[in-house]
């Protein structure tokens, strides 16, 4: 670990392990490097420090009083006590109290299995409450948005409205009332549409903020996470894909301080439902007689090879395609002297304000940078504008919905690789269901030129084949190089070899927190 | 003077020596009588002699805390080359307490001089008077005795043809008890919600604005021309506890008592005689059974162990209690204390800020407990919980709001215990309205 020069380290002792932190780190951050998490409520690295919640409360010897560890900066020589009697005693007293008002509805609270309110009750709680008095009760109240709001849960860490304040820089959250009558609201008539304002969802420690879009849909624990990379937009911010049955049921965002810190944009977030499609393409298909019958995966690559045999092979791929799939379609494009196309869908822009370069982007697909990087001409309005008479156009997860075809016509021949068929089109040669972004592994290139790995989440329908899978084994059809391609680790270290943006990489190095190519702007995300 | 009663001969006077007097309001007739002669003086000296002459004197802070005034101004970085900010705190919010009130009521261009001196002293060119926004008497008056300052140039760009550039305004709160916590104050004075800030940083590194601020109260501002114009050591002489307490301090006493008011004595001063000569004693045909001496959120003490309190800083502490902010309120005989305790507890869980959790559910709590105890639906485990609420309320939130919700009522408990537990066996049946009603 490089350290930082322009900053004294300090030394301290936390539960009795030596740690030496940067002058200024709080005690709850330098414990994390002591390997000591500190329960918090209302602390949260992406926001100002509120020190409200009192769950942080540490000994510090010599000091008179418990000190709230989110808020009190290390000195040298401290000596930390996490879990000594008193801090213990303390924490506990915040528990119960949060506890007293709380309706204890885990059995039909969604975030029940992953809340803090339970974890840190089940790790140093009391068994039972002192309580007796009538709990105050507040109504539900719909946020707008995806979020509703479960007033009775509040623990009022305020997480939620420091995150609007000043991260999403529109103050529409507040504290209203005061003593236990607090509650969250809102500004008048403002509901929480703002482009990242679901981010609340995931920043409330308890369930008092929910999204609507998850309500009543699955148990935590009955949830399977899978790291993947959002596929809204070029920002490619990390996420987390949960599934239940095989079926996607959420999409939360994976922390990368290098490109969306904790957050994920709204619209990526509630853009899952399309890659549980049902209306799938699930075994290849050749023409035969006119129409597209199912066949066997080898008898399809042949007949593709034969169609393509002494023709350009004209290649429109969808920029939501890997790296991996648009370098071996380079490949093909390469065996037969042909040129790839790709276009994309834009939108308008909506940046985070409180977070450097994290926006979403006008390009709504992930891999635009990559498709440029390997040669891909970027053609949003006629994709078809580079097909000469006679080339065999290749189809690579783009249906041309919304294009003009006619120019369709001009090829020899249609391949199609993707998971739908294309409506409107002549007949293809051949046919190759391959699976979607979250049914295979492989990786993007961000707007900013890093490389980011996803890994797959549910099956594929079917007989359908991860994208590298399906053209590796095509490329080798029409006379690529014919090397091991076994795994899309091995497609990518290919690419590497000769790709001069991607020297240098491979899956062990960009791991799950990315890595930028050759070339890409130092210090950029 | 006892104010609104006549001038009892052991007071002193010095405060309050023009209470009741309405010319006194006005400009001219203020000047007549000495003032801002401290402020012209002040005008030519060094800030830092300014403040070697509070020090001297041994001025504490009058609004509860009671820390050094002069040290408390030394922290101030002269020539930081930031703006600085000196805020009077005329919150007056602590039940009990109504000094500063009749302070600004009568002698308003006390405080306006002594918030000039207080900024010079301390480099500030801006000084903002927060004053509770239900003080509206006092706020016409403080308004009325600025724009007579402002016109006739004490204050404003060259006050008081000094050359040196003095401002200040009054600001009306909202309503808040926490708003006399002073970051609160700030948050209030910025046009934020009124709450308490971490601490550090201290309002001298990062106050008002975010700039260095010194905050102090009406009280403790009047008294400054009276030092400048006297000497440190005349203050310091004045008080019978000389050297850690100093000088005259103004009491507000309310409850049941036969003489309520304001008195003023010097620090030292037998609790005792103040209550009984000067206050009259209790109301005829009964006896004073306890006190809360210093503001409402001090423990409460029996009339025995007021009786052998010295007034000062110092002696309310040996009693197990504090001088505070000098709201003395008073019950006799006839007032059941858990009654009493949980009005008060109730005061605190509804000016709880709502940020702290102790503070924000265990005040709410600890009154529901107090309020079914009174109902006779109390229990005896009700009084371990009170005591466990309390300890847990006590010195782990940002301010000190809640110790003070817990600080009455534990001590209430402790030496009134047979009032409770008589509430508890007796189990009222809980239709008997509540004496202290809501």
């Amino acid at each position: 670990m490089m350290k930082d020069e322009s900053r004294k380290m300090v030394n301290l002792t936390i539960e009795g392990r030596a740690v030496s932190v940067p002058e200024g780190t709080m005690i709850l951050e330098a414990a994390k490097v002591a390997g000591v998490l500190v329960p918090h409520y209302c602390y949260h690295p992406g926001l100002p420090v509120a020190g409200v919640c009192r769950m942080c409360l540490v000994e510090v010897e010599k000091a008179p009083k418990l000190a709230p560890s989110c808020a009190t900066a290390v000195g040298e020589g401290q000596v930390v006590h996490v879990y000594s009697e008193k801090a213990l005693e303390a924490r506990k007293g915040v528990l119960e109290m949060l506890l007293i008002n709380h309706p204890l509805d885990c059995p039909i609270c969604d975030q029940a299995g992953e809340c803090e309110l339970q974890d840190y009750t089940f790790q140093e709680g009391r068994a039972d409450s002192r309580y007796q008095e009538p709990k105050r009760f507040n109504p539900v109240e719909d946020f707008g948005g995806d979020v509703l709001y479960v007033t009775n849960r509040c623990i009022l860490c305020t997480r939620c409205v420091r995150f609007m304040e000043d991260v999403h820089e529109d103050a529409v959250l507040c504290v209203s009332e005061r003593g236990d009558r607090a509650v969250i609201s809102r500004a008048p008539d403002a509901d929480l549409v703002q482009p990242w304002a679901a981010n609340v969802i995931d920043l409330c420690p308890v369930g008092a903020l929910v999204s609507k879009d998850f309500l009543n849909k699955a148990r935590a624990w009955e949830l399977d996470r899978t790291a993947s990379v959002c596929t809204g937009c070029s920002q490619g911010c990390n996420s987390v894909l949960e599934t239940r049955d095989n079926v996607i049921v959420r999409t939360k965002p994976r922390s990368n301080e290098a490109v969306n810190h904790f957050y994920l944009c709204d619209e990526g977030r509630l853009d899952y439902r399309w890659m549980n499609r049902p209306d799938r393409m699930e075994v290849p298909k050749v023409q035969l007689g006119g129409a597209l019958s199912p066949v066997d995966w080898e008898i399809a690559y042949a007949a593709a090879a034969k169609a393509m045999k002494g023709k350009r092979a004209y290649v429109v791929a969808s920029p939501g395609l890997s790296n991996e799939a648009l370098f071996l379609l380079k490949r093909i494009m390469k065996a037969t002297n042909g040129e790839g196309a790709f276009r994309c869908e834009t939108g308008p822009e909506a940046p985070l304000p409180g977070v450097k370069d994290l926006s979403l982007r006008a390009d709504r697909a992930p891999n635009v940078n990559g498709a440029e990087l390997l040669g891909y001409k970027r053609r949003d309005t006629d994709p078809l504008a580079g097909l000469k008479e006679g080339d065999v156009l290749v189809l690579a997860d783009d249906t041309l919905s919304g294009v003009d075809i006619a120019a369709a016509k001009k090829a020899s021949a249609i391949i199609v690789i993707g998971t739908t068929l294309p409506v409107g089109l002549p007949t293809p040669v051949a046919v190759f269901p391959i699976a979607n972004v979250a049914e295979e592994e492989g990786t993007f290139t961000n707007l900013r030129g890093r490389v980011q790995r996803y890994l797959q989440a549910k099956a594929a329908p079917g007989l359908a084949r991860p994208s590298w899978y399906a053209l590796a084994d095509l490329a080798t059809a029409v006379g690529a190089p014919s090397d091991d391609c076994s795994l899309p680790s091995a497609v990518f270290s290919k690419m590497a070899a000769s790709e001069p943006a991607f020297a240098g990489l491979s899956y062990d190095l960009i791991g799950l927190r990315g890595a930028t190519v050759v070339g890409a702007a130092a210090g950029a995300a | 003077m006892g104010y609104p009663h006549k001038s009892h001969p052991k007071e002193t006077p010095v405060l309050s020596k023009h209470f009741g007097d309405a010319s006194s309001r006005s400009l001219e007739v203020w000047k007549s009588r000495g003032g801002y002669k401290a402020l012209q003086q002040a005008l030519h000296m060094e800030p830092t002699a300014i403040v070697d002459i509070v020090k001297a004197s041994g001025l504490r802070g009058r609004g509860g805390a009671g820390f050094p005034t002069g040290l408390k101004w030394s922290f101030m970085k002269q020539g930081d080359g930031k703006q600085h900010y000196l805020c009077c705190n005329a919150d007056e919010s602590e039940p009990g307490t109504f000094k500063d009130r009749e302070i600004m009521r009568w002698t308003p261009h006390a405080l306006i001089e002594g918030c000039a001196i207080g900024a010079y002293a301390i480099g500030a060119t801006k000084a903002y008077i927060y004053i509770r926004g239900e003080f509206t008497e006092p706020i016409k008056v403080m308004e009325a005795a600025l724009a007579e300052a402002r016109a006739a140039g004490i204050i404003g760009k060259n006050a008081m043809g000094s050359g040196k550039e003095i401002e200040v305004w009054v600001h009306k709160g909202a309503g808040a008890y926490i708003c006399g916590e002073e970051t609160a104050l700030m948050n209030s004075l910025e046009g934020k919600r009124g709450n308490p800030r971490i601490k550090p940083p201290f309002p001298a590194v990062s106050g008002l604005f975010g700039m260095p601020t010194t905050i102090n109260n009406v009280e403790t501002l009047a008294a400054v021309p009276h030092i400048l114009n006297n000497g440190g050591e005349w203050y310091k002489a004045m008080s019978l506890s000389n050297p850690k307490s100093t000088g005259s301090k103004l009491y507000s006493v309310c409850g049941n008592v036969a003489k309520p008011g304001n008195y003023e004595v010097v620090m030292g001063f037998s609790f005792k005689e103040f209550l009984y000569d000067l206050c009259g004693g209790p109301p005829a045909g009964r006896k004073f059974k306890a006190l809360i001496p210093g503001g409402s959120s001090v423990p409460t003490i029996t009339i025995e162990e007021a009786e052998a309190i010295k007034m000062d800083y110092e002696g309310f502490v040996e009693q197990g209690t504090m001088l505070g902010s000098g709201g003395v309120i008073i019950f006799d005989d006839a007032q059941s204390m858990p009654v009493q305790l949980a009005r008060i507890a109730r005061f605190y869980a509804h000016e709880s800020c709502a940020q702290c959790t102790q503070c924000r559910e265990g005040t709410a709590w600890m009154t529901k407990i107090l309020e079914r105890i009174v109902a006779g639906q109390g229990t005896f485990e009700d009084l371990d919980t009170i005591f466990d609420l309390s300890e847990q309320m006590t010195g782990k939130t940002i301010c000190v709001l809640s110790d003070s919700c817990g600080a009455p009522v534990v001590s209430g408990i402790t030496k009134f215990r047979s009032e409770f537990e008589a509430l508890i066996k007796g189990r009222r049946s809980s239709t008997v309205a509540m004496a202290g009603g809501r």
